[in-house]
C-alpha cells in the first residue's frame, strides 16, 4: 500500500507564489514597522501605504496559491499520503498558535500571582511597597495602577463583568463549534443541504460574535474607562481578547470561502481537506474563548 | 545504520535537470535547491554578523573609546548577536536539513515544497529590513540581542518597530520550516525506515523542529508585548502599571533557553554521524542518544531562569532552576560519553569533517562545563554578564554549533557536487580557525572571572593584554573564515577530484548510495530498507 502511493507522490512543479508571499510579508514587515512609529508620533511616512500594499500582495498570493491549489486538488493529483501530509501540517500549525496564546495567558498568570501581589508587598517585597509603591494594594482585576496609588488616586476604570455580553458571546461561539462539526457531518454524509444550512449557520453565529466583541469594547472604552494602557488589567485583558478577535474574525473568513467553495460543490466525502483544516481551526478558537472566558472574564 | 535493497529506478525520472537562471532559484521547490539557498544565505550572515564581531574586537582592542562610539558599539553587539542566531546558524542547520532530510529517510522532497520555498525567501527580506534599520534616523536595535524591557521599550529608538516586525516574519520563517521537517519525517519516510532505524541527524532535527513550533510563537508574543509597551501605552513590563521587567525576562527565557538547544540538538546529529564514519564502526549507544536527546529537549522548558538569578527570584525557585540545570548534564554527558566510546578501538582517520568533530567534542565539553559552573546560584551572581559568560556561550557556539555546521559542510559537501573539495586548503581553514579561536575566546574565561564586565566598549587597564590577545584572535579567525569562502567558491565551480557515491570509506546511509553529485530528484520511487 504504501509502496503504491509513494509513487504517486506529486512534487509540485516551480510557483511563483512563494516569493511573492515573500514580499508580501516584508512589505506587511516593513510598512508595520514604520506606520506604528507614524501613528503614535508627528512623523510622516509612507508606513500605512506601505502595508496595505503588503496586504493586498498577501492577498494576491493568497488567492493564487490557493487556485492553484485547488486546480491539482480537483484534477486527481491528490493522494493520501498528501493529505496527511497537509493534515499533520495544519495540526501543528495550530500548535504554534496554542503556543502563542500561552505566552499571553503567561504574562496574565503571572501579573496575577507574581507581580501584582509583590508591588503590594508580598513574600520578602515588603520594602518594595513600602519605598516604591507605597499605598498600593493588590487586587484583581487591577483597578488601582500602582503609580495612581502613589498619586493617591482613585479606581476610573472599572470590571469588565462576565454577564452580558460576554456570556451571549461564549453561548454563541459554543453553539458555532457544534453547528460546525454537524456540517462536517453532513459533509462525509453526502448530505449537501445539511452542510450548506449548518455552514452558513455557523459564519451568521460568528459574525455576530465579532460584533458583539466590537460594541463590548466599545462599552469598556466609553464606561468602563477601560482601555489598553490601563495597567496591566488592561493589557492582558484587551490583548487576550483582541488577538482572539482577529483568529475569530479570519477563522469567519475562512468559513466564507469554505462555504463559496461548498456551492460549488468542491468537497467529496473523502477528499475535503481544506474543510476538515478550517474546521480544526474554528474549534481551536473555540477552546481558547472557553479558557479566556475562565481566565480573564470570571476568575 | 540501514540498506538499501531496492533503488535501481532512481534514474528513471523524466525531468533529470534543474531549471535554469534566477527563476531557478525564485520560484524552486525542489528541497536540494532551497537547502543550498538557506546555506549560502547563512553563510552570507556569517560573514555580515562577522565583520560586526570585528568592529567590536577592534574598539576593545585598547581600553578607552577608540574607535566607535558606544552607542553604535551597543548596536554592533546586538545586531552581532540576532544575526548570528537568525540568520546564521539556525538557517545553516535549515538547509542541511533540506539536503539530508529527505535523503536519509528516502523521500522525494520535502512534504510541503512551496511552504519550503516561502520559508526560506522570508529571510533575506526579514534581514535586510534588520539590517537596514542600522542606517536610519537613531539607529538600529542597541539593546542586546536579549532586549531586555526596559531597555526595549523605555529607552529604545523608533527602529524599535522594525526589529520587532522583523522577528515576527524570522518567526514565521522559522515555524513553517519546522513544520515542514516534522511533517516530512513523520509522513514521508521510506517503507522500512523505522523511527529507530532513521539516523541521528534526523532524530536529532525531528526534535528541534518539535522545539521550534513550540517557543517560535512565544518569541513572537513577547516582541508584541515590546511593540505595546513601547507604543501603545502596555505595561506589561512597567510596575508603574503592575507589570514587571523581570515578567520579561521570563517569557524571553522561555523562548530562549529551548532557542539554545535548537542551535544545538542538530549538532548532536551531524557529530553523531561523522564520528562512526572515520572510526569504522557503528555509532555506540544509538538508542540512548535518541532518548538522551530527548531528555535534553524536555528538560529544556524546565530550565529558563538559570539565566536570570541575578534578577530578584525566590530562593526555592533558584534552588530549582540550578538543579534542573545540572540535570540537563546527565543526557549531554551520554553523548560525549558515546561519541568517545565509539571511537574506542576503532580505524580512525582524520579527514577534514573529522578533526571538526573532534575539535567540537573537546571545546563543545569545555563550553558544557563552564556552564555547569555558572549554573550554580552562588557562582553565577559573581559571574553574571561578565566575559565568562560570553566565553561560555561562544564555546558552545562557535566551536559547538558553527564548527559543527562546518564539519557537516566538509562531509556531505562531494555528495553536493560530487568532486572533493580542496583538501589543503580545508586544513589550512581547520587549523587556522582552531587556534585563532581559542586565542579569541579561551582568555575570556580570565578576564570575565577577575570581573570584566560584557556589553560595554570600555574597560579597565588591568584587562588591557588579555584585551589585546583576543581581538588578535578575533581578527584571525575572521580572515580564517575568507578561506573556507574561497573554498566554497571552488566547490561551487565543480573543480576538483570526482568522487565515489560512497565518498568516505565508512560512510553508511542512504544519501551514500545515490550518486555523487547528488541527482535533482532522488528517492522518485522509494528504497525498500531492511
Amino acid at each position: 500500500m504504501a509502496q503504491q502511493e509513494y509513487e504517486r507522490y506529486y512534487v509540485p512543479d516551480q510557483s511563483p507564489w512563494p516569493i511573492v508571499g515573500a514580499v508580501a510579508l516584508f512589505l506587511i514587515a516593513f510598512g508595520a514597522g514604520n506606520f506604528v512609529v507614524e501613528s503614535t508620533s508627528d512623523k510622516d511616512g509612507f508606513g500605512g501605504w506601505t502595508l496595505l500594499a503588503g496586504l493586498a500582495t498577501l492577498l494576491v498570493m493568497l488567492v493564487g496559491w490557493f487556485r492553484n491549489q485547488i486546480h491539482e486538488s480537483m484534477s486527481g493529483m491528490y493522494s493520501a499520503q498528501l493529505g496527511r501530509s497537509y493534515r499533520q501540517g495544519m495540526a501543528w500549525f495550530i500548535f504554534s498558535e496554542v503556543m502563542f496564546f500561552a505566552a499571553f495567558f503567561g504574562a496574565l498568570f503571572y501579573a496575577r500571582v507574581i507581580s501584582v501581589p509583590w508591588l503590594a508587598g508580598e513574600g520578602n517585597n515588603a520594602m518594595t511597597n513600602e519605598v516604591l509603591w507605597n499605598g498600593f494594594e493588590a487586587a484583581w482585576p487591577l483597578l488601582v495602577q500602582p503609580m495612581d496609588a502613589l498619586a493617591g488616586g482613585e479606581a476610573s476604570t472599572k470590571m469588565m463583568p462576565w454577564t452580558g455580553l460576554p456570556l451571549i458571546n461564549t453561548a454563541l461561539l459554543l453553539v458555532s463549534s457544534v453547528t460546525l462539526h454537524y456540517a462536517h457531518v453532513g459533509l462525509e454524509q453526502g448530505k449537501r443541504s445539511k452542510l450548506i444550512g449548518l455552514l452558513g449557520l455557523t459564519i451568521v453565529l460568528g459574525s455576530i460574535f465579532v460584533v458583539l466583541q466590537g460594541m463590548e469594547y466599545v462599552h469598556a472604552y466609553r464606561d468602563l474607562d477601560l482601555t489598553l494602557d490601563s495597567g496591566v488589567y488592561g493589557n492582558t485583558f484587551f490583548l487576550l481578547t483582541g488577538f482572539h478577535g482577529m483568529h475569530v474574525t479570519l477563522g469567519t473568513i475562512i468559513l466564507i470561502v469554505l462555504f463559496l467553495r461548498c456551492l460549488k460543490g468542491h468537497f467529496t466525502p473523502d477528499n475535503h481537506f481544506a474543510f476538515q483544516a478550517g474546521s480544526w481551526y474554528w474549534h481551536f478558537v473555540d477552546v481558547v474563548w472557553v479558557l479566556l472566558f475562565f481566565f480573564v472574564y470570571i476568575l | 545504520m540501514s540498506t538499501v535493497t531496492d533503488h535501481a529506478h532512481h534514474e528513471d525520472d523524466h525531468h533529470h535537470h534543474a531549471p535554469s537562471g534566477i527563476k531557478r532559484w525564485l520560484f524552486t521547490t525542489n528541497h536540494k535547491d532551497i537547502g543550498t539557498l538557506y546555506l549560502w544565505f547563512a553563510f552570507i550572515m556569517f560573514l555580515t554578523g562577522g565583520a560586526m564581531a570585528m568592529v567590536i574586537r577592534a574598539e576593545l582592542f585598547q581600553p578607552g573609546l577608540q574607535i566607535v562610539d558606544p552607542h553604535f558599539f551597543n548596536q554592533m553587539t546586538t545586531v552581532h548577536g540576532l544575526i548570528m542566531v537568525f540568520g546564521a546558524v539556525m538557517p545553516a542547520f535549515t538547509g542541511l536539513a533540506n539536503w539530508l532530510v529527505p535523503m536519509m529517510i528516502g523521500a522525494p522532497d520535502m512534504a510541503l515544497p512551496r511552504m519550503n520555498n516561502w520559508s526560506f525567501w522570508i529571510l533575506p527580506f526579514a534581514f535586510t529590513i534588520l539590517l537596514a534599520s542600522l542606517f536610519m534616523e537613531g539607529g538600529g536595535p542597541a539593546f542586546g540581542w536579549t532586549f531586555y524591557a526596559p531597555l526595549s521599550t523605555t529607552y529604545s529608538g523608533d527602529t524599535t518597530a522594525l526589529f520587532v516586525f522583523s522577528v515576527h516574519i524570522m518567526g514565521i520563517s522559522s515555524i513553517m520550516g519546522a513544520i515542514n521537517v516534522i511533517v516530512t519525517i513523520f509522513n514521508m519516510r521510506a517503507p522500512g525506515m523505522t523511527w529507530m532505524k532513521m539516523p541521528l541527524f534526523v532524530w536529532t532535527w525531528l526534535i528541534t523542529a518539535f522545539l521550534l513550533i513550540a517557543v517560535m510563537p512565544v518569541l513572537a508574543g513577547v516582541v508584541t508585548m515590546v511593540l505595546t509597551d513601547k507604543f501603545f501605552g502596555t505595561s506589561f513590563f512597567d510596575a508603574a502599571g503592575g507589570g514587571d521587567p523581570v515578567m520579561f525576562q521570563h517569557i524571553f527565557w522561555f523562548f530562549g533557553h529551548p532557542e539554545v538547544y535548537i542551535m544545538i540538538l542538530p549538532a548532536f546529529g551531524i557529530i553523531s554521524a561523522i564520528v562512526p564514519t572515520f572510526s569504522r564502526k557503528k555509532l555506540f549507544g544509538y538508542a540512548s542518544m535518541v532518548y538522551a536527546t530527548t531528555s535534553i529537549a524536555l528538560l529544556s522548558f524546565i530550565v529558563w531562569a538559570h539565566h536570570m538569578f541575578t534578577t530578584g527570584m525566590p530562593v526555592a525557585a533558584e534552588l530549582f532552576f540550578m538543579l534542573a540545570t545540572m540535570l540537563i548534564s546527565v543526557p549531554t554527558g551520554v553523548k560525549v560519553f558515546n561519541w568517545v566510546a565509539t571511537m574506542w578501538r576503532g580505524s580512525l582517520t582524520f579527514e577534514v569533517p573529522m578533526l571538526f568533530a573532534l575539535a567540537f567534542i573537546v571545546l563543545f565539553t569545555i563550553g558544557g562545563l563552564s556552564g555547569l559552573m555558572l549554573a550554580i546560584v552562588p557562582v553565577d551572581f559573581q559571574y553574571h554578564d561578565t566575559y565568562f559568560v560570553v566565553a561560555h556561550f561562544h564555546y558552545v557556539l562557535v566551536t559547538g554549533a558553527i564548527f559543527s555546521i562546518m564539519a557537516a559542510v566538509y562531509y556531505w559537501l562531494p555528495k553536493w557536487t560530487g568532486k572533493m573539495f580542496d583538501i589543503t586548503l580545508a586544513k589550512w581553514h581547520f587549523w587556522c580557525s582552531l587556534i585563532s579561536v581559542n586565542v579569541l575566546f579561551f582568555p575570556m574565561h580570565f578576564i570575565g572571572l577577575a570581573g570584566m564586565p560584557r556589553r560595554i566598549p570600555d574597560y579597565a587597564l588591568q584587562f588591557a593584554d588579555f584585551n589585546k590577545w583576543i581581538s588578535i584572535g578575533g581578527f584571525a579567525f575572521g580572515l580564517s573564515q575568507l578561506l573556507f569562502l574561497w573554498l566554497l567558491i571552488k566547490a561551487c565551480r565543480k573543480e576538483g577530484e570526482p568522487v565515489s557515491d560512497q565518498v568516505w570509506e565508512g560512510a553508511e546511509g542512504l544519501e551514500w548510495e545515490i550518486p555523487s553529485p547528488a541527482p535533482y530528484h532522488t528517492f522518485e520511487t522509494p528504497p525498500v530498507i531492511k
